[in-house]
């Protein structure tokens, strides 16, 4: 009988999607794999995988998605979020694979200004890309 | 005690003492012209410019929930930001604490502060323009036209996104066109207008922001733009100084500076902006 079939995610040996889950409060199982947000993500050109791959490698629990530069390049813009069919807010997604790395002490992004910044943008930075 | 409904708690944020100082000026006079009482709140402090995104993180939240607790202590219920950015970051830790256990967590931690009992709304310049104001009494106001200008309007990302306290449809605002329109201004609505400059990446990939900001730049010149206006310091700030060479030189001003300069505000650093035109008597932009 149909009823008795286990489909939960629970069988799911993926704790690391797990951590992903709670920091972010997002759920990656609820992507669908369409595409939109990398279709709209005014950074896609620089990073080293779409938006909807992060996810993907999430989804299937893979802590190689630590190693990806792509969170690092997301401006945390939100437009991926406001366009998700599923309601995915996926900038909560990259910033705790961001906060993984960080609270491990590691910050691949460079945070130190080349040319003179405003206060804005270096509290900013920061925030976002030290530990 | 009902509080003065003119009267209006302001947070300025680090952006408005500093870049953006020609945006506070020209602002306060404005809001002053249209009858508010507006005053800066006490020993205020930096928002933070960024909100954690994270489910914890309770601590990125105390920057912006200490300035809750100043607008509290002066008896408003509202506080007016003109900073984009500081909008983001106050609406969002005032909806993060909400939560009882937040709350509580938070206060037990602001030792030497009074307790934030919530309820503060954060209301920024466009919304109050609009809501409150509202369009036609703005363009009663009007002592210089705008007339003949095209004025492209910037929202970046922080007015409009999270959908939660978006100012507007996050895919289809308007409020800024309306605004400009009042002002005697033809809105330029190009396809960039609510796409990210980059933000805080200007700081270690300012190769990406140049990017960004040629490509808006483009966009915003090439559907006719003779000048941008944005309400975030830091969108100004990589639009202009991140402005990569071959670019439009198109000046990109505060959305507070066109507002004070269509009221006629006596102000150098407002005044300056824009000329008439003598052959033709119409604003121009005095140059970048």
């Amino acid at each position: 009988m149909a009823s008795e079939l286990d489909l939960s995610r629970d069988r799911l040996d993926a704790p690391f999607a797990r951590r992903v889950e709670e920091l972010s409060g997002e759920n990656p199982y609820a992507c669908y794999q369409c595409g939109k947000c990398s279709a709209g993500c005014p950074f896609a050109d620089y990073m080293d995988a779409l938006p909807n791959q992060v996810l993907r490698l999430v989804q299937l629990g893979d802590e190689s998605a630590l190693d990806l530069s792509a969170p690092w390049v997301c401006a945390s813009c939100l437009a991926c979020g406001v366009r998700c069919p599923k309601g995915v807010d996926i900038a909560k997604t990259m910033e705790a694979l961001r906060l993984l790395a960080l609270r491990k002490g590691i910050s691949p992004a460079p945070a130190t200004p080349d040319r003179p910044c405003p206060q804005i943008a270096l509290v900013g930075a920061y925030r976002k890309l030290t530990p | 005690m009902p509080t003065n409904p003119s009267r209006l708690a302001y947070f300025p944020g680090c952006a408005m003492k500093d870049q953006a100082r020609p945006d506070e000026l020209g602002t306060l006079q404005a809001l002053a012209l249209l009858g508010y009482e507006v005053e800066e709140i006490p020993r205020w402090n930096c928002c933070g410019t960024v909100y954690s995104l994270a489910q914890d993180d309770l601590m990125r939240h105390v920057g912006p929930v200490r300035n809750l607790v100043r607008v509290q202590g002066m008896g408003e219920k509202r506080v007016l930001t003109l900073c984009a950015m500081c909008y983001g970051t106050l609406t969002r830790s005032a909806r993060f604490v909400e939560e009882p256990e937040r709350l509580e967590r938070i206060n037990a931690f602001m030792d030497t502060e009074d307790d934030f009992r919530g309820g503060i709304e954060v209301v920024h310049l466009l919304t109050l323009l609009r809501d409150e104001v509202g369009y036609e009494k703005l363009a009663s106001q009007v002592k210089r036209s705008l007339d003949g200008l095209k004025v492209a309007t910037y929202y970046g990302c922080v007015l409009l996104r999270p959908r939660e306290f978006a100012v507007d449809d996050p895919e289809r605002p308007e409020v800024m066109e309306r605004v400009v329109e009042a002002l005697g201004g033809t809105p330029t609505v190009f396809p960039e207008r609510m796409e990210c400059c980059g933000a805080y990446l200007t700081v270690g990939r300012s190769d990406v922001v140049e990017d960004r900001a040629g490509r808006i730049l483009r966009s915003a010149r090439g559907n006719g733009a003779d000048l941008v206006v944005t309400t975030c310091p830091l969108c100004q700030f990589n639009l202009d100084k991140r402005r990569p060479a071959g670019a439009p030189s198109l000046p990109v001003l505060y959305l507070g500076q066109i507002l004070a300069w269509a009221m006629g505000v006596d102000e150098p650093a407002v005044a300056a902006l824009l000329t008439d035109e003598p052959a033709t008597g119409k604003p121009v932009p005095s140059g970048v």
